[in-house]
């Protein structure tokens, strides 16, 4: 499905694989300890692993992978099940450092509020991202150029501005 | 009154522009009316029965002249020349082309006014003491707390898709004029034992479906901590809260499954991780709190002898001043409610040409301010007493002079049948023919005291639940039926009121308050008011005199 950024669409380098069917490529996987000779192998960066999560995970249970996946894509089931919000701002404010997706039905109008709580791109289906190009993305994502709310990333904060212009008139 | 700096002046215009963009999108296709219906929402545009309805947001109930003025132009140019004032200290007019909307924002715009939030699953407008600023029993001014809240929930990345939608009150008195307890989150500026002032926090009540009243989330809470202590509030319902159910979906649900223990556990949890810069919010409330410093009064003596005078001489005027007038802060003012429920009037409707009467009023006697209250009527905080009979004249000229503020014909209803597309009987009508059989002046202050408030769908928009006579008016195979409670109340003592039996048709309702009302009159003790009896004798003594007939 197409993916984009703050660049516009990117190219997904990810493939989805679900239990029970994932072949994965040997090297990508993170593997230490001994083999059956009592050897010590190699441990493996996990340079490529990601996963998926349903909206209502458990985010405890999620933390300890935090270091060990460079991906996490985040379920929006419909564009209204704003969860997904809550959840990247928690995944951020944990500690995760690595890439973060929404995925789901997500319109060029919630860009802007999923980069400020802490998503880095979208994947919505062909049916949605069909409906709205580039340009509306673009758009949508400058709309509105500064908020009120401390400590999410966006573009500019009016409370800190409002204390940089006071300083200035000090 | 607070004032649109130049960041809130952008970000009212950015955000106008936002929306006339996506009302664009819509009308070419790229939004679906799916997508579209969120977002038209949480910018206050309903799709009614008839028409688009969109409702504006009057923060905190609070309004200069000037603004009521501009939604008198808009009435006149872009509806049929009224508005409506609502429970939520709004105003909502009923009759905008979706092609105007956009200009009518523009319009707002021009007064530092909005629609944001003022519907959909979002963080809706904050309401507070109409009031406010005036009352002599107030800590401190809870608008200051109200614009805070009102910018910090504005467009919040985190919380414009919530469960369902989420409303704040704030209040600074022990008498509460906000209805917090009745709201997703209340807010009651108090003292600690030190003095300070801070704030106690409710959390879950509710009306709709499954009313609720508010449980305590935090006896005192400093003034600094409030934002993040509401980020970490609503972090955990926007997690927690059901998704699978829009009549589940209230955080009064979520706190009555998990224990008010446990959601304060989850609160305090999520609060104590929250990166906070307690100085920067207190700044903030510095800025915002010098925008609400005590306006000039006059000095006067608190005794006014010519309002005095004028009692003696005007039996209208003196029953206006008895019933709409309220002890001020400041000696010799007053604070005056201009009802707007003459009789046989819609609750809550208001004409151009009175909203400009209404605005010039005020710039003349009230210092330029206006508020509009949960009882859909409006106030003038600061009037001199001097100049009440003046104002009562003013009023008088365009039928503003109803002296019945809280009394039996200050009835609450939402629009019903007649204009709202969930409702399932008629409201309006059920108030008109209530108070036309109450009009009697003698026969209303005799009654006393008496909050009567109509829904028309059990979603509850007229607070049916926190009347002292609740009527809730349903569709029973196609026939109107009223059910009704008794003893709800909406403030420092609220209650949920009690069903008394089987629904009533159109053509009973009216015959079925009367009865309710003579059985108080024959049960109650002197002094005592509606809601004292009805404590006093219980549902039983009204519920044998109601269905004694059938």
């Amino acid at each position: 499905m197409p993916l984009r950024d703050d660049d516009g669409p990117i190219e997904d380098r990810w493939t989805r694989v679900s239990l029970g069917e994932a072949l994965v490529e040997f090297s990508i996987l993170e593997f230490s300890g001994v083999d059956e000779r009592g050897e010590e192998i190699e441990t493996r960066k996990p340079s490529a692993l990601g996963f998926h999560v349903a909206n209502d995970v458990d985010v405890h249970t999620v933390v300890p992978w935090f270091e060990r996946v460079a991906l996490i894509s985040v379920d929006f089931p419909s564009f209204a099940d704003g969860r997904g919000f809550s959840l990247g701002r928690k995944f951020r404010a944990m500690g995760f450092r690595g890439r973060l997706r929404a995925t789901g039905p997500v319109i060029a109008d919630q860009y802007a509020y999923l980069r400020a709580c802490g998503f880095d791109e979208v994947e919505p289906p062909e049916r949605v991202s069909n409906r709205q190009p580039e340009a509306h993305w673009k758009a949508a994502a400058k709309a509105i150029t500064a908020g009120y709310q401390r400590g999410y990333p966006g573009p500019s904060n009016i409370l800190e501005a409002r204390r940089a212009a006071r300083d200035i008139r000090r | 009154m607070y004032r649109y700096d130049e960041f809130d002046a952008a970000f009212v215009r950015e955000r106008s522009a936002q929306f006339r963009d996506q009302v664009q999108r819509r009308l070419t296709g790229a939004l679906t009316e799916e997508e579209f219906r969120p977002l038209r929402l949480m910018n206050g545009l309903y799709l009614q029965l008839h028409a688009y309805m969109l409702r504006l947001a009057i923060p905190y109930g609070a309004m200069r002249g000037e603004q009521m003025r501009h939604l008198a132009m808009i009435a006149e140019r872009y509806d049929r020349g009224y508005g409506h004032f609502t429970t939520r200290q709004n105003i909502q007019f009923n009759w905008p082309k979706l092609k105007d909307v956009p200009d009518i924002l523009d319009h707002l715009a021009d007064v530092e006014m909005h629609a944001i939030q003022s519907s959909g699953n979002c963080i809706r407008n904050t309401t507070s003491d109409p009031y406010a600023g005036a009352a002599p029993d107030e800590i401190e001014d809870p608008r200051i707390t109200g614009e805070m809240i009102r910018q910090w929930s504005s467009l919040h990345p985190e919380f414009m898709f919530l469960g369902r939608k989420f409303k704040i009150a704030v209040s600074a008195t022990e008498e509460d004029r906000a209805a917090i307890k009745v709201h997703d989150i209340g807010i009651q500026i108090v003292r600690n034992e030190a003095g300070e002032a801070g704030y106690k926090v409710l959390v879950g009540g509710g009306l709709g479906r499954t009313p609720m009243i508010g449980k305590v989330l935090r006896e005192f809470l400093p003034k600094a901590d409030l934002l993040p202590y509401l980020e970490a509030t609503l972090r955990v319902y926007n997690l927690f809260g059901r998704r699978d159910n829009k009549y589940k979906a209230r955080i009064k649900i979520l706190v009555h499954k998990l224990g008010i223990e446990e959601y304060a556990a989850r609160v305090e949890e999520e609060f104590a991780s929250l990166d906070k810069s307690p100085e920067l919010d207190a700044d903030e409330y510095r800025r915002i709190a010098a925008y609400f410093a005590l306006p000039a009064f006059k000095a006067a003596a608190e005794e006014s002898v010519l309002l005095e005078r004028m009692q003696r001489e005007d039996a209208g005027f003196a029953a206006w001043v008895k019933r709409n007038v309220h002890p001020h802060r400041q000696p010799g003012y007053a604070i005056a409610t201009i009802s707007l429920k003459p009789i046989g009037g819609a609750p809550g409707d208001a004409t151009a040409e009175q909203m400009r009467l209404m605005a010039a009023v005020a710039e003349a006697h009230s210092l330029d301010e206006l508020r509009v209250t949960h009882e859909q009527n409006i106030v003038l905080p600061h009037v001199r007493k001097d100049e009440l009979y003046l104002v009562w004249s003013k009023l008088k000229s365009q039928g503003l002079d109803a002296p019945n503020k809280g009394m039996v014909t200050d009835i609450i209803a939402c629009p019903g049948l007649d204009y709202c597309n969930l409702a399932t009987a008629r409201s309006i009508p059920v108030a008109q023919n209530i108070a036309e059989t109450f009009a009697d002046p003698a026969m209303q202050e005799k009654i006393g005291p008496l909050s009567i408030k109509i829904s028309g769908c059990i979603n509850a928009c007229g607070h049916h639940h926190i009347g002292h006579i609740g009527i809730l008016g349903l569709d029973k195979a196609g026939v109107e039926s009223y059910q009704i409670t008794l003893g709800g109340e909406s403030t420092e003592t609220a209650a949920i009121g009690e069903r008394v039996g089987p629904g009533f048709s159109y053509g009973e309702v009216t015959g079925a308050i009367e009865t309710l009302i003579e059985t108080y009159l024959d049960q109650r003790e002197t002094g005592e008011t509606f809601l004292q009896t009805y404590r006093r004798v219980g549902l039983t003594a009204f519920k044998e005199t109601l269905y004694a007939a059938a």
